[in-house]
C-alpha cells in the first residue's frame, strides 16, 4: 500500500512507495527514478549519459535494469519507481549487455587511453574497468574524426566523443547559451558548436567551460594538458541546478 | 451542415449521375499517374468534349488496387449498372475505348473483375477508393461521408462514440496493434484542458504504400475519423504528420481540409454545435524514425526528430506535454464506418482478437502487385496464391516479408497461418503497417537481412548507443557473411548483437532492427551456414587503417 503523503521543500505532496532492489526492501518517493533511489541506497548502477543536475537523456543504455513483469529491460535513469516494483540491477544478462554496449562504444571511435589527456580521469575507462570489459570483440571502425583547437582555452576531439550530449544539455540548461548541438543522424552524428562553425568563431559561446567539466571522456579538454593530466570537476552542477529551480 | 444538408447534397449528386449515360473513372493515384494516367484522363476528356451526344462523365478517382496493371480505367453504364475495367491503357487507346462506350467492351484491354484479386477482398477503408473523386467533397458526401461525424456531434455524446470504438475491438494499424478504444479512453479520461489528435502518416517501410493510397484516394475519410477522435477525447486541435515524399497526398489533403472547413465540417462550431476542430499539416523531412510517436511529436514541436524514453506515454504527456492521441491513417480511416454501422458489425469481421480488415501493399515477386483489403484471419496462402496470383515465371515461392524493417520473413510452412497480430508475432514477424514483400527461390535471405539492416543503420537517429553503433556492426557482419569471408565466430557475434540491440535500444526502431536477421536465421539458417568459412580458413586480420587514407 502507498504510504502517507510527504511534503517536499517545494510544498508539493509526494507519496512514498516501497520496492525491492536486489532483494533489499527500500522506501522511496514515487517521483524518484530508479537510478536516484539506487544511488541513495548505495546501490551502484553504471551510467554514462546521466548527470545529476541535467535533464534525463536515457541514451547510453548502460543503466538498464530488469523489473519483474516487464517484457524488456528499462533504463533506470528514465523510469520512475512504483509501489511493489522488484528490480534486479546486476543479473548475468545485464552485465553481458553492459559489456557489449561498452565494446560498441570503444569500437565506434578512437578510444586509446594511453595517449589520452583524460587517461585515469575518464568515466568511459572507469566503466570498462567496472563492467569487466577487458577486450573488444567487434571490429574497430577506425574512422578518423576532426579535432577542433580553434577555441583559445579549450579543445574538442571528436575521436573521443561518446555522444552523451552532456555538453549540449549543460550549455542549454545551465549556462543558457545553447552553443552545442548534435548534427547528422545514426553513426554520422557529431556534436557541433553553433551551426557547425569552428568553436573559436562561435558567437554564442561564453567560454564558461562547463561543457569541458561535464564531459565524461577526453573529447572536451582544457588546452595545455598532457596525457593523464585532465581532471574534471562537475561538483558545481547540482548546486547550480538547484539555484536555477531544480531543472 | 446538418444531416438534411448532407442528404440534399447526396440527392443532387444522385440526380446528376442519373442524367449521365456513362461514368468513366480514371485512376489518378501516384502509381497510375507515374505510368501515364494523366494523359489518358486528358484524352478521354477531349473525346467527351467533342462528343455531340454528351452524357459521358470522365472522372479522376483514387487507387483501384491492381497497380501492376495501371493505368486503370473503369467504365460503368448508369442504366445497366455494369462495370467494365480496362488495364494498361495508353493515350492512343482512348479513341477506341471511348468508341466502345455503350457497345461491346473493348476486349483487348479488358481486365476481368471476377478474378480472386477483386473477389476475395472486403473493403471498408478502401470503400470509396477508385470510385469517388478524391478532390470533390460532394462525391464523398454522396457516398455517405461526414454523416457519422454530423450524427455524432449532434446526437451522440463523446462517451457514446468511445463505446462504439471500444466495442469494435479495433487495434492500431500502424504496427503495434494496441487497442484503439483503450488508447482513446486513456486520453479522454485526462482532465487536462488542452489535448491533441495526431494522424501518423509518416509511412516509411520499404514496399509499403497503404497510407499513401488512402490519403490520395479518400482524404476526407481520414479527416472525418480524426474529427470523430477529437470529439470523443475532447481535443480541438489536430495535426497530420505526413512525409514530404508524398506530394500528391499532401496536395489532396490540403485541398480536402480547405473544402471541409469551408462547408463547416471542420473548423469552428461544427454543425452549429460547440465542437471546434482544426487540422494542420506538418511535413516530415525524410527521417524514418519520425514515424515513432515520441520522435514524431518532437518533430512537430520543431525539435530534432528523435525519440525519448516512454513512459510517460503520449496519452499522458504528449505534444507540448498535453495528452495526445496518435493513430495511424488506416486506424482513423476505419472510424467513420465503425460509427456508421456500429462496433458490433465491425467486430463481426475478422477474428476474435484481430477484428475488421487490413490493407496490405503487395509487392515483390508476385503476379498482381498492388493494394488489397482483406478480412483479418485470412490465410497468407490465399493472399499470395489467389489474390496475388502466385509467383510469376514458374518460380517457386520462398518467403513473404511482413512488417518492413521491423518485421520478419515467413517461409512456406507458415503460409496456412491466419493473418492476425498475435499469430504473426509468434511466428517471428509482425503485422506491421501492411507492407508485404513476396520473394521467390532466387532471393538470398542473407541479402534480404543485409538490405533491411542497411536501412535501419542509415535511419537510426543516433541517440542511443546500441542502435547507433550496434546496427553498424551488425551490417558489417552481414556484409562479411554475404561475401563469404565470415566464420562461425562472426555468426555467433551477430546473434549476440541481435540480442543486445533488441533488448536495450531506446525506441521501437532499434528494438525491432534485429528482427529481419532473427527471422531469417530461424527459418533459413542453412543459407547463412553455407556462406561461412571453416574456422581453419579464417581470414587473417586486416591491417589497421589509420589517418586519412
Amino acid at each position: 500500500m502507498p504510504g502517507p503523503p510527504v511534503t517536499t521543500s517545494t510544498g508539493v505532496k509526494v507519496r512514498v512507495v516501497t520496492l525491492k532492489i536486489n532483494e533489499h526492501d527500500i522506501g522511496a518517493r514515487e517521483t524518484d527514478s530508479i537510478l536516484d533511489v539506487a544511488q541513495a541506497n548505495h546501490i551502484r548502477i553504471p551510467s554514462l549519459c546521466f548527470l545529476e543536475g541535467l535533464s534525463t537523456w536515457g541514451a547510453c543504455r548502460l543503466c538498464v535494469v530488469e523489473i519483474e513483469g516487464y517484457p524488456r529491460p528499462v533504463s533506470a535513469c528514465s523510469t520512475t519507481v512504483s509501489e511493489g516494483m522488484v528490480i534486479t540491477t546486476h543479473s548475468d544478462r545485464l552485465k553481458r549487455y553492459r559489456r557489449t554496449i561498452l565494446e560498441l562504444l570503444f569500437a565506434e571511435r578512437n578510444h586509446v587511453c594511453s595517449v589520452c589527456v583524460s587517461n585515469g580521469h575518464c568515466e568511459l575507462q572507469d566503466l570498462a574497468a567496472e563492467c569487466g570489459m577487458d577486450h573488444v570483440r567487434v571490429p574497430y571502425r577506425n574512422q578518423p574524426y576532426a579535432v577542433d583547437s580553434t577555441h583559445e582555452m579549450y579543445r574538442v576531439d571528436h575521436n573521443r566523443c561518446v555522444l552523451c550530449t552532456r555538453c549540449v544539455r549543460v550549455c542549454d540548461e545551465i549556462e543558457g547559451a545553447h552553443t552545442w548541438d548534435v548534427m547528422g543522424r545514426g553513426i554520422e552524428c557529431q556534436v557541433i558548436t553553433d551551426l557547425n562553425q569552428p568553436w573559436g568563431d562561435s558567437s554564442s559561446c561564453t567560454s564558461c567551460g562547463k561543457c569541458v567539466q561535464v564531459c565524461p571522456t577526453g573529447a572536451l579538454v582544457k588546452k595545455g594538458t598532457a596525457a593523464g593530466e585532465m581532471e574534471k570537476h562537475d561538483e558545481f552542477l547540482p548546486y547550480l541546478a538547484q539555484m536555477r529551480g531544480n531543472r | 451542415m446538418n444531416l438534411e444538408d448532407l442528404a440534399e447534397i447526396a440527392e443532387r449528386s444522385a440526380e446528376a449521375e442519373k442524367s449521365q449515360r456513362h461514368c468513366v473513372r480514371v485512376c489518378m493515384a501516384a502509381s497510375c499517374q507515374s505510368s501515364g494516367a494523366g494523359a489518358v484522363l486528358e484524352g478521354l476528356r477531349q473525346h467527351a468534349k467533342q462528343d455531340a451526344d454528351g452524357g459521358v462523365h470522365v472522372k479522376p478517382v483514387g487507387c483501384m488496387g491492381l497497380c501492376s496493371a495501371g493505368p486503370l480505367v473503369s467504365v460503368d453504364a448508369t442504366e445497366t449498372k455494369t462495370d467494365v475495367m480496362y488495364k494498361d491503357v495508353t493515350p492512343d487507346d482512348t479513341g477506341d475505348l471511348y468508341a466502345s462506350l455503350g457497345g461491346a467492351p473493348l476486349e483487348r484491354l479488358r481486365c476481368p473483375t471476377d478474378i480472386p484479386f477483386f473477389a476475395c477482398q472486403q473493403r471498408i477503408v478502401l470503400k470509396n477508393s477508385g470510385i469517388i473523386d478524391p478532390e470533390h467533397l460532394d462525391d464523398y458526401i454522396a457516398a455517405g461521408g461526414y454523416s457519422s461525424l454530423v450524427r455524432a456531434v449532434t446526437e451522440l455524446t463523446p462517451a457514446d462514440v468511445l463505446r462504439e470504438v471500444k466495442q469494435s475491438g479495433l487495434r492500431g494499424r500502424g504496427g503495434g496493434g494496441y487497442p484503439a478504444g483503450l488508447k482513446w479512453s486513456t486520453v479522454a479520461m485526462s482532465p487536462e484542458p488542452h489535448k491533441f489528435v495526431i494522424c501518423n502518416a509518416d509511412e516509411g517501410d520499404p514496399g509499403a504504400f497503404m497510407d499513401r493510397a488512402v490519403l490520395e484516394s479518400d482524404p476526407h475519410r481520414v479527416l472525418e475519423g480524426m474529427a470523430l477522435a477529437g470529439y470523443a477525447i475532447g481535443a480541438e486541435h489536430a495535426y497530420v504528420y505526413i512525409r514530404a515524399e508524398y506530394p500528391l497526398a499532401v496536395e489532396r489533403l490540403k485541398k480536402a481540409i480547405k473544402q471541409a472547413t469551408k462547408k463547416g465540417l471542420l473548423g469552428r462550431r461544427i454543425s452549429d454545435t460547440t465542437f471546434n476542430f482544426e487540422i494542420e499539416i506538418r511535413l516530415g523531412a525524410g527521417a524514418f524514425v519520425c514515424g515513432e510517436e515520441t520522435a514524431l511529436m518532437a518533430s512537430i514541436q520543431g525539435l530534432r526528430g528523435q525519440p525519448r524514453p516512454r513512459p510517460p506515454y503520449p496519452a499522458e504527456e504528449g505534444l507540448w506535454e498535453c495528452p495526445t492521441l496518435i493513430n495511424n491513417v488506416e486506424t482513423l480511416a476505419n472510424i467513420p464506418s465503425i460509427l456508421d454501422r456500429g462496433g458490433d458489425w465491425f467486430k463481426g469481421i475478422g477474428t476474435e482478437t484481430s477484428t475488421g480488415t487490413k490493407v496490405f501493399a503487395l509487392a515483390g515477386r508476385i503476379a498482381n502487385s498492388g493494394l488489397i483489403e482483406v478480412p483479418m484471419g485470412i490465410r497468407l496462402r490465399e493472399i499470395v496464391e489467389q489474390i496475388g496470383g502466385g509467383i510469376p515465371d514458374g518460380r517457386r515461392f520462398k518467403a513473404v516479408q511482413t512488417g518492413g524493417p521491423s518485421g520478419g520473413c515467413l517461409p512456406e510452412q507458415h503460409l496456412d497461418m491466419p493473418v492476425e497480430y498475435d499469430t504473426l508475432r509468434s511466428a517471428g514477424s509482425i503485422m506491421g503497417s501492411g507492407g508485404m514483400i513476396v520473394m521467390d527461390e532466387t532471393s538470398s535471405m542473407v541479402d534480404v537481412a543485409r538490405y533491411f539492416m542497411e536501412f535501419c543503420m542509415t535511419e537510426s537517429c543516433g541517440k542511443c548507443v546500441p542502435c547507433r553503433a550496434g546496427t553498424v556492426q551488425m551490417h558489417g557482419l552481414l556484409d562479411k557473411i554475404a561475401e563469404g569471408l565470415a566464420t562461425q565466430a562472426d555468426l555467433d557475434l551477430l546473434e549476440e548483437l541481435c540480442d543486445v540491440v533488441q533488448a536495450t535500444s531506446l525506441c521501437g526502431l532499434g528494438q525491432t532492427a534485429p528482427n529481419p536477421v532473427l527471422s531469417t536465421l530461424r527459418y533459413f539458417r542453412h543459407e547463412y551456414d553455407e556462406k561461412l568459412r571453416p574456422e581453419s580458413e579464417r581470414m587473417p586480420r586486416l591491417p589497421v587503417v589509420t589517418g586519412d587514407n
